[in-house]
């Protein structure tokens, strides 16, 4: 049998700017492209970004700290993130088997229910606010039921959690149904000849391909979760220390012309974000790059 | 590698026996009381144009699809009551289907690392059976790679190697070569028969390549709109092709109308003896354009007007006119009569026609 030509192993692939920098690529018009690309990234993303960097400082570092250990401030932003995590975590199982039924079986009323994923992107989201809070409040049809049992849906961390759940999970949804969508059923199914039962097939076949995708959307779930607004501020009940959410705790201080204390709350979410954001960027580099190294 | 060594005793033992199996997607059928028998590690070629169901039948046998009807039975045993992972069939792929997060050596692993612990064979164990399957399929090397590294011909390779790992009762192969480029698909070829005679597993191969069901397999069945057409040794069905469409399928072909009377064939003004067993009446006759002889004008033989050569290395592709049909007919140069030129009259005889009825 005569070799085959074998790729070296592709130790030079870009694996960050430098080492990407100066690779000849057949596309035209790299310079251009990038130019563009970095200033409109400036002018619409870093621009504004770096005002609310500058701004707090006005504070001096003591004030900023002292604006951030606020027992009000720290509770908001721990509400803020702890449920947003949370819920883009219940959403990635849940998101993973909404994305299963919609692209592996037929059923009558299939693009109906998958246009309905969409919703929570399409609506406005102080309309599902109001439409959540009407269901969950205590005398809401399903607010009445958790009253019942002993939990507090509306005007609880729990509706917090509810309004992020609603609103993360056409995120999760949409990025894993594509991947699941082209994943080769040929290679299922030579998992099933070899043995492999339906769990394992699950497990070693399908979640390692939808990983990456599952992570981003995860991730995008997340950082949305952490930025909303209009939908959590209905039924969240907005009880200081208890169900306010680091948003509107900026709002608030807005109203009180407290512009420098936004900013210190903006930036700490902003800092909190982007390293959640870059992480989770790695560990899903990492989980796509098995396999194709 | 641990195959159980070939039984001289009986060389003939029956292994898989399909029974009247029927199989229909919505309307369209695409298996029709399909029956034939492989003999224990024999290599048996499933041979039709797409959609003839051969692919569906392999299917059948691996599990991946439910007959409406019939039966299959592996060495004695209901093979359609055994699930999937219970048949111990090992399949490849067209396109590999390789697990592409999964290394080379995890990939052959693969069968034996899902395997309950209770049977599970012991890491080392595990770790050696791959070294060897890599070294079966001469990728020694390439354990630690990911498919994505490997070209075409590797990757099957390693799809052959995984399927086998399982010591699989039958080995099952979905058109493996149809992915790769003609050469590489030769040298696969002729290294998988090595194959598969070193391991002696029964093989059931799917092609939609005549040249590579006649070169490969013991026995070749050829398959047309779900119907097993014809099933026989490679001489036998290349000798005597049950129907028009089965000795159109396995080469070039030529066809000619004629009529046979009281035991002569005649076509044009060509009169021979009609082969024993041959239907009266109105025919068609068959022939390779490259079994023929040719003669003079005033020899034995179908008339032809000669309208022009085309010479590559010692072949000669003549194209003619017999009667109203254009007909291209190879031969090798020297045994071109002398005095046959462009535009003159020869007379030309089919070596070994096949008669079918009109």
């Amino acid at each position: 049998m005569a070799e085959y030509a074998i790729k070296p192993p592709t130790a030079d692939l870009p694996t960050g700017l430098i080492r990407g920098w100066k690779r000849y690529s057949i596309l035209p018009g790299f310079p251009l492209a990038m130019g563009w690309t970095l200033s409109w990234l400036g002018l619409i993303v870093l621009l504004p970004l770096s005002a609310l960097i500058i701004r707090p400082w006005e504070l001096g570092v003591g004030g900023v700290w002292a604006t951030l250990v606020d027992p009000r401030v720290a509770a908001a932003l721990r509400l803020s993130f702890g449920a947003a995590a949370l819920a883009a975590l219940v959403n990635a199982p849940l998101g993973l088997l909404v994305a299963w039924t919609l692209t592996r079986y037929e059923f009558p009323g299939r693009r109906t229910v998958d246009a309905l994923v969409d919703l929570p992107f399409a609506l406005p989201t102080a309309v599902a606010g109001i439409a959540l809070t009407a269901i969950y409040s205590p005398n809401g049809p399903l607010g009445a039921m958790f009253a019942k049992i002993g939990i507090k849906t509306a005007y609880s961390p729990v509706g917090v959690f509810i309004a992020l759940l609603f609103i993360g999970l056409p995120f999760v949804v949409r990025t894993v149904q594509p991947v699941l969508q082209d994943l080769d059923r040929e290679v299922e199914e030579a998992a099933h000849t070899l043995g492999a039962t339906d769990f394992q097939r699950f497990r070693y076949v399908v979640l390692p391909a939808v990983a990456p995708a599952l992570l981003s959307g995860v991730s995008l779930a997340f950082a949305r979760g952490v930025g909303e607004y209009g939908s959590v501020i209905f039924i969240a009940g907005n009880m200081p220390l208890k169900s306010e959410i680091a948003p509107l705790l900026i709002v608030i201080k807005l109203e009180q012309y407290d512009y420098a204390g936004a900013a210190a709350v903006g930036l700490a979410m902003l800092v909190i974000s982007f390293g959640t954001l870059l992480a989770v960027n790695a560990a899903q580099v990492f989980l796509a790059r098995r396999g194709r190294a | 590698m641990n195959f159980q060594p070939i039984d001289e005793t009986s060389p003939d033992q029956l292994a898989l026996e399909i029974k009247g199996v029927s199989k229909a997607y919505s309307r369209f059928p695409a298996l029709n009381n399909v029956s034939l028998q492989a003999r224990d590690k024999e290599f048996l070629a499933l041979l039709g144009p797409s959609g003839s169901g051969k692919t569906t039948l392999l299917r059948v046998l691996a599990g991946l699809e439910k007959p409406d009807a019939g039966e299959v039975r592996f060495g004695g045993e209901d093979f359609l009551a055994l699930p999937v992972r219970r048949r111990r069939v090992g399949m490849v792929f067209q396109h590999y289907a390789l697990f592409r997060h999964m290394t080379v050596a995890q990939n052959i692993a693969f069968g034996l690392t899902v395997r309950p612990a209770s049977e599970r064979p012991a890491k080392s164990e595990i770790d050696d059976r791959v070294a060897k399957l890599l070294a079966l399929v001469q990728l020694d090397a390439l354990g630690g790679r990911f498919p994505s590294q490997l070209s075409g011909g590797q990757r099957q390779r390693v799809a052959l190697a995984r399927a086998l790992a399982i010591e699989p009762r039958m080995l099952l192969l979905d058109e493996p070569f149809g992915a790769l480029d003609a050469q590489v698909r030769r040298e696969l070829r002729r290294w998988l028969r090595e194959l598969h005679d070193q391991a002696g597993v029964t093989t059931v191969f799917v092609t939609h390549d005549q040249e590579e069901a006649l070169d490969l397999a013991d026995r070749v069945a050829i398959l047309k709109d779900g119907e097993l057409v014809q099933i026989g040794t490679p001489n036998e069905v290349y000798d005597n092709p049950a129907t028009p469409f089965v000795f159109d399928f396995l080469g070039p072909s030529c066809r000619i109308p004629g009529v046979v009377d009281s035991g002569q064939l005649r076509v044009a003004d060509w009169e021979s003896a009609a082969a024993p067993g041959a239907p009266t009446g109105a025919v068609e006759l068959f022939f390779r354009p490259d079994e023929v002889a040719f003669a003079p004008a005033d020899g034995l033989g179908l008339p032809m007007h000669v309208q022009g050569f085309a010479q590559r290395g010692p072949d000669v592709r003549i194209d003619c006119r017999i009667g109203d049909q254009a007909f291209e007919l190879q031969c090798r140069g020297d045994d071109l009569p002398p005095g046959v030129s462009v535009g003159s009259e020869a007379r030309v005889r089919p070596m070994r026609p096949q008669v079918y009825a009109a």
